[in-house]
């Protein structure tokens, strides 16, 4: 480690364990899909109907963690200029998505939680992130933090924020924001829920299609939904983080650099083994792989680790191909080389 | 009736960096200028269409992604607030504009013809992306025309960037028949960057003109290439290099809006009138005009 990273972790204080216990900030971990057909229409397929009723088994998850919060990280809200957090306390608006328009439009109105924004934020900047709050009216909240919200906390029962995905970000920003936003968590000394929006594999049937229809686009995508889903099942989180790079080249259309969402959701909840977990449903949408799956903090770990990917407490900024000597293992150059 | 024609075709960029620096009573942030030689570029190509009768924009726009197909605006009428989700502070537009449904399901009955996937949106409470409204506002300020608005098809994500070029041939074939059919005078715009490398931070002050410049200077020799092409009446060749500029520059014309564009302009061999080329935030944008009378 190099004297300025040595200096930033000196500034965050000792890194305190993020391990999941029952006393955990983050008690509670949902992921869902984002398309619109479990909240308009689940009636027009039997599957979309059961992803519909993992969403309400979510939801009693939720009622029973005794969390006061909800922090929504959404794979459909794309920023360029860092990652930027909702802010806009009653954000008020009727949505109609991009593709699926002709399914009807989506009234909203959420509850957020502006002062947790800022602090978030601010914990971002502090380990090295571009961060900023969003609150302005009509600002477009993406479809699936809509449909997440509608029907998770369909009476704004919690206060939410929702976090941007920058199509830029590889694993070590996203990484960060995910400690940044828990850093936020045991400040406030909140009880925070995990809300991920995103598809496993993400491709769509591209035609016209009856809705009887509706498949996994391929048997590799449903595999590797399903390897996935085991995962989860036995709690392995951080495994499945580490496994995102290999997911995105097998199961991603590749519209961003990577496959985010487990590197943000394992550094929010604690980057470890110790789950729980439950898969409340697990459909096509639209030729996509959506699941609702809930982890909760368990006693038991599941398996032994070894990981290939470091675990970075700071985002130092973009570096070049050449600039070795930032990298953790390589050293601070020396200061002369001798020429 | 008479034949319907294209009067012009323009590449017409829509960083919303360059409403914000108009200052136009729609939009409420409120600027201090900047990006001059671009919104310099848009007052020539402005005045390069003064002159000519059109009766109809047609947009297509990379910031209406649709993965089911192509879709077409399908209400005529459409009133409401545009804030930009990248750049909020920025681009926050009170619109107001009309759609030609007539021309814009033509063109999607032709487009079906010729075996694309295509769909009206007719749900009245459809938001007009920033993209569109930014490159009609930039061209046409009055909003005193109606509009026809295409969405971009993402099959460049799901296949390649030749298959997407292979379907915006078609449709820009099918964009030329529906026109000439309709006896009506058409300006198309192409609404996309060149290159399209963002920087990731703003400077405090997001018109402070001493922080802008291109992300790389790879990006720029790319950037150069392709105008020169396009300068030079070269676009079969600009076309058939795209594939590598869109994968070298992570160029927006992965959209395939200026594919779009050169085939509906049957593959210009004549100059394009070059207005301007400038950087918004690290991204490539060039303000090119063609003019069918030139040829």
């Amino acid at each position: 480690m190099n004297a300025t990273a040595v200096g930033r972790e000196a500034a965050l204080g000792e890194a305190a364990t993020n391990e999941p216990t029952a006393a955990s900030p983050i008690p509670l971990g949902i992921l869902v899909p984002g398309l619109p057909h479990p909240l308009l229409c689940p009636e027009g397929n039997e599957g979309w109907q059961r992803v519909r009723d993992g969403f309400a088994a979510a939801r009693e998850r939720i009622a029973a963690s005794g969390a006061d919060l909800l922090v929504v990280y959404s794979t459909m809200w794309p920023s360029i200029l860092g990652h930027q957090l909702q802010a806009n306390p009653e954000p008020e608006w009727t949505h109609v998505d991009d593709d699926f328009h002709y399914l009807g439009s989506i009234p909203y109105k959420f509850r957020i939680d502006a002062e947790f924004a800022e602090l978030a934020v601010a914990k971002a900047r502090v380990r090295g992130l571009h961060a900023r709050t969003v609150a302005y009216h009509g600002f477009p909240i993406d479809t699936g933090a809509v449909v997440a919200l509608k029907l998770l906390n369909p009476d704004n029962e919690l206060p939410a924020t929702i976090v941007s995905s920058n199509i830029y970000a590889n694993r070590t920003e996203t990484t960060v924001l995910g400690k940044a936003l828990r850093d936020a968590v045991e400040e406030q000394g909140r009880k925070a829920v995990a809300v991920v929006v995103s598809t496993l594999s993400n491709r769509l049937v591209t035609e016209p299609m009856e809705p009887a229809d509706d498949h996994i686009h391929s048997l590799k995508d449903d595999e590797w939904n399903r390897k996935f889903l085991e995962y989860l099942e036995k709690g392995r989180l951080e495994d499945l983080s580490q496994l995102s790079r290999q997911f995105h080249d097998e199961a991603r259309v590749p519209k961003v650099v990577a496959f985010k969402p487990f590197w943000w959701w394992a550094a929010f909840m604690g980057q470890a083994n110790l789950y729980s977990g439950t898969v409340h449903a697990y459909e096509p949408v639209w030729g996509t792989g959506s699941a609702v799956v809930s982890l909760e903090p368990a006693g038991e770990s599941t398996g032994d680790l070894e990981y290939d990917e470091d675990d970075p407490e700071f985002y130092s900024g973009d570096r070049e191909v050449l600039d070795l000597h930032d990298a953790p293992s390589m050293g601070a150059l020396p200061e002369s080389d001798g020429d | 009736m008479a034949k319907g024609e294209i009067v012009m075709g323009a590449l017409a960029p829509h960083p919303p960096h360059l409403v914000y620096a108009e200052n136009p009573p729609q939009n409420e942030p409120v600027s201090e200028g900047g990006w001059e030689e671009l919104r310099w570029g848009y007052e020539r190509l402005r005045r390069s269409l003064v002159g000519k009768e059109f009766d109809v924009i047609i947009v297509h726009t990379p910031h209406w992604q649709t993965y089911v197909g192509t879709h077409f605006l399908g209400v005529p009428h459409f009133k409401s607030l545009s804030v930009d989700p990248i750049f909020p502070n920025l681009f926050r537009y009170s619109y107001d504009l009309t759609v030609d449904v007539e021309l814009s399901r033509a063109i999607h009955d032709n487009a079906a013809k010729a075996g694309l996937h295509v769909q009206m949106m007719e749900n009245p409470d459809f938001r007009i992306d920033y993209g569109t409204i930014t490159s009609c506002h930039l061209v046409r300020p009055e909003w005193d025309i109606p509009i026809v608005c295409i969405s971009s098809n993402r099959s460049r994500n799901y296949f390649s960037v030749e298959v997407m070029q292979a379907n915006m041939v078609k449709l820009g074939k099918a964009t030329r028949e529906a026109i000439e059919a309709s006896g009506k005078r058409a300006l198309l715009l192409s609404s996309n960057s060149l290159s399209h490398r963002h920087f990731t931070e703003e400077p405090e002050v997001p018109e402070d003109m001493s922080q802008e410049h291109i992300t790389n200077h790879h990006q720029y020799l790319w950037d150069m290439k392709m105008i020169e092409l396009m300068r030079t009446g070269k676009t079969r060749e600009m076309v058939d290099i795209m594939p590598d500029f869109t994968e070298q520059t992570v160029a927006e014309t992965d959209a395939g809006s200026l594919t779009w564009l050169m085939a509906a302009l049957d593959f210009p061999e004549y100059p394009g009138e070059m207005h301007a080329y400038g950087t918004v935030i690290g991204t490539g944008n060039a303000i090119i005009g063609w003019d069918p009378a030139s040829a």
